[in-house]
């Protein structure tokens, strides 16, 4: 396990590393960019050699990038162009937010795919099973853009339930306060995710129960529900569990459409109103956040799995 | 949302790695006896084909599945052939028409009319489904096949690269490079292949790894077959279960990874038309009570996108010999 945890641990390091090049290399493919975007179209030559040099984007790139290292080592990710604010600071005070929403709708998510997947495998070949295989087809292949807005159309245009904006408060205590405009961008992201964990769930649920310990757990004639919450729920969880940590990435995706859409001061929508001003360190900052975050999301599944089940100790390096 | 890094049954994590893993190996199992040097080619390979085939064509969910993708091609394709429209010139006294009349699905805000432009907008998403699909499953073949053959610390190396574009989202990592170019209809083929190979690579990765330990593999390299030759002719042939599924899979994603980018307005510009764009700009009128806009794109987009998803999943339960046992 020792063993097997440093070589995992090795490896994600090494990726961290390439993820800082990977960004660096990309996002400064595009040089001035970054001097046009902060100082408009009209900028003179001079004023955006002055901003070059202030942020040091005249230097050749191997020095760009030394410096860059450095900074984030101690702690600094830059100072964005547009809001003169440090990168760092904007992550500090959006990340909690992103936690609070992806959290929440994992929770959601999970709470609502796991019975189902279960419910499914034991109807297998059923009707229910087939109506539920159709409608999370269909929650799959639909674009989570359009869940959004059909949800602010239903219940807040419609129904005048729900508010179509999320919380804006400035402390996740603050979005917690406001608990009715947190639901339907956690609805939203859960529903993307929805659909896959109960696949997953489904398809394990089936490998379970056609394992012989559930033949004999009926046989000796144990209560269905036991069966069900002692071996099969237990056994199936695993590759959910390992599913959860990888798709991390996946709900990220999701996250900038659902900020975007409720205007929810996150990550994804710091990353979208970087991209569109051509903002290079916030880009950098939050990508290199996200993706450090993604990385220890796999490693956190992988050694999850190991102690879930002691068997994958041993057997897999 | 990075639909590609996983489908509905998850394509494109360790743990579907190593199921499509077991379906490739179950089929495997069936050819032992038949571990000739050229395997991809002989006749008891093409055998070992049939029961899949019919297990296939059995499948009810493949073959509605199949034909849902052929009535939407035919829709796309050969409709505008029967029904005429004018897509090219914006006719602003035609704009935003409720459906009747000449237009059974009313028209635009630049008066084009809806019914007529799903076709030709599904021709492009159609297009930039197979596109991707295809470019996918070419470069990610070779590569992973290359890396689960070398093995060794080529393949780590490999791999980790592979690590490192999977560690940043889909959406994110296209969001920026969206920014890098103008796009056009092939640099978002291009762009939406470069992250989507990655997936497939790592599955085929997974089934050579497998694959290789096999005496038909090592016969053939006994007697003098070079790396390419083992890669075309004996593990991508017998990795066509995993590569087949996937490639499903990511003509599904790559049509809902364009609406997303539609959406955030970074997809193609005016001109040009495909469902993604359609529904994301008629989200912009839905408030106005201009239903036609929303509902027609929306509903072929995800009848499309169910659609390919079936067919992905039923391949996947036909190859998978353990599941027509039970």
């Amino acid at each position: 396990m020792t063993r097997y945890l440093a070589q995992r641990t090795g490896q994600a390091a090494v990726v961290v590393i390439g993820l800082m090049i990977l960004t660096f290399i990309m996002i400064h493919l595009e040089p001035g960019s970054a001097a046009r975007a902060t100082l408009g179209v009209r900028a003179t030559p001079g004023r955006i050699a002055i901003f070059n040099s202030t942020y040091g984007l005249n230097q050749p790139l191997y020095r760009q990038f030394v410096t860059y290292v450095d900074q984030v080592v101690h702690g600094n990710l830059g100072t964005s162009y547009s809001l003169q604010i440090p990168v760092s600071t904007l992550i500090a005070e959006r990340l909690p937010r992103d936690l609070l929403l992806l959290g929440l709708s994992t929770v959601l998510a999970l709470l609502i795919a796991v019975p189902l997947g279960i419910y499914q495998a034991v109807r297998r070949g059923g009707i229910s099973d087939h109506v539920l295989t159709g409608a999370s087809f269909t929650l799959y292949s639909t674009p989570d853009f359009l869940f959004a807005i059909l949800l602010i159309a239903l219940f807040s245009v419609q129904l005048h339930l729900l508010p179509p904006e999320a919380p804006q408060a400035d402390s996740v205590g603050g979005i917690l306060a406001d608990p009715r405009a947190l639901v339907l961008p956690v609805v939203t992201l859960a529903l993307v995710t929805v659909a896959s964990y109960s696949r997953y769930m489904r398809s394990s649920a089936i490998d379970v129960l056609a394992q012989e310990y559930i033949r004999v757990a009926r046989a000796k004639g144990m209560p269905r529900r036991l069966i069900l919450l002692r071996h099969v729920l237990r056994n199936s969880l695993l590759p959910v569990v390992t599913m959860v940590g990888l798709s991390f990435s996946w709900i990220v995706g999701g996250a900038v459409i659902a900020e975007e859409v409720f205007n929810y001061p996150g990550m994804g929508l710091l990353f979208y109103q970087a991209a569109t001003t051509h903002d290079f360190p916030v880009l950098l900052g939050s990508t290199l956040v996200v993706g450090v975050a993604t990385v220890v999301g796999n490693l956190a599944a992988d050694v999850a799995y190991g102690v879930l089940d002691p068997r994958i100790r041993y057997g897999r390096a | 949302m990075a639909a590609l890094d996983a489908g509905p049954g998850g394509a494109g994590t360790a743990d579907a790695a190593g199921r499509a893993g077991a379906a490739g190996a179950a089929e495997q199992a069936a050819l032992a006896g038949a571990g000739l040097p050229s395997a991809g080619q002989d006749p008891a390979q093409r055998r070992s084909w049939r029961p899949a085939l019919a297990s296939f064509t059995r499948n009810r969910v493949a073959v509605t599945g199949l034909a849902m993708v052929a009535l939407v091609a035919l829709f796309c394709f050969l409709g505008p052939v029967f029904y005429r429209t004018n897509q090219v010139t914006v006719n602003l006294n035609l704009a935003t028409l409720p459906p009747g009349g000449g237009h059974p699905l009313g028209t635009d805000p630049s008066g084009y009319d809806v019914l007529g432009r799903l076709m030709l907008g599904g021709q492009s998403s159609l297009e930039l489904g197979l596109a991707v699909s295809l470019a996918t499953t070419i470069v990610g073949t070779l590569y992973g096949a290359i890396a689960g053959l070398a093995g060794g610390i080529v393949d780590a190396i490999m791999m980790r690269v592979i690590d490192t574009f999977l560690a940043i989202p889909s959406l994110v990592f296209l969001l920026i490079l969206v920014n890098l170019f103008t796009p056009n209809l092939w640099i978002i083929i291009l762009l939406i292949t470069m992250l989507s190979w990655l997936t497939s690579a790592r599955l085929v990765r997974g089934e050579v790894l497998t694959l290789r330990t096999r005496e038909y593999v090592q016969a053939a390299r006994m007697m003098g077959a070079g790396g390419w030759r083992i890669i075309v002719r004996h593990l991508v042939p017998n990795s066509i279960g995993v590569i087949l599924v996937n490639a499903t899979f990511t003509i599904a994603d790559a049509i809902l990874i364009l609406s997303a980018l539609s959406f955030l307005g970074l997809g193609l510009p005016p001109p040009h038309a495909d469902w993604g764009t359609m529904l994301s700009n008629g989200l912009n009128y839905l408030f106005d009570g201009y239903w036609w806009l929303v509902y027609p794109p929306a509903l072929i987009l995800i009848i499309t996108v169910v659609a390919f998803n079936m067919i992905g999943d039923a391949i996947r339960d036909s190859l998978d010999v353990r599941l027509q046992r039970q």
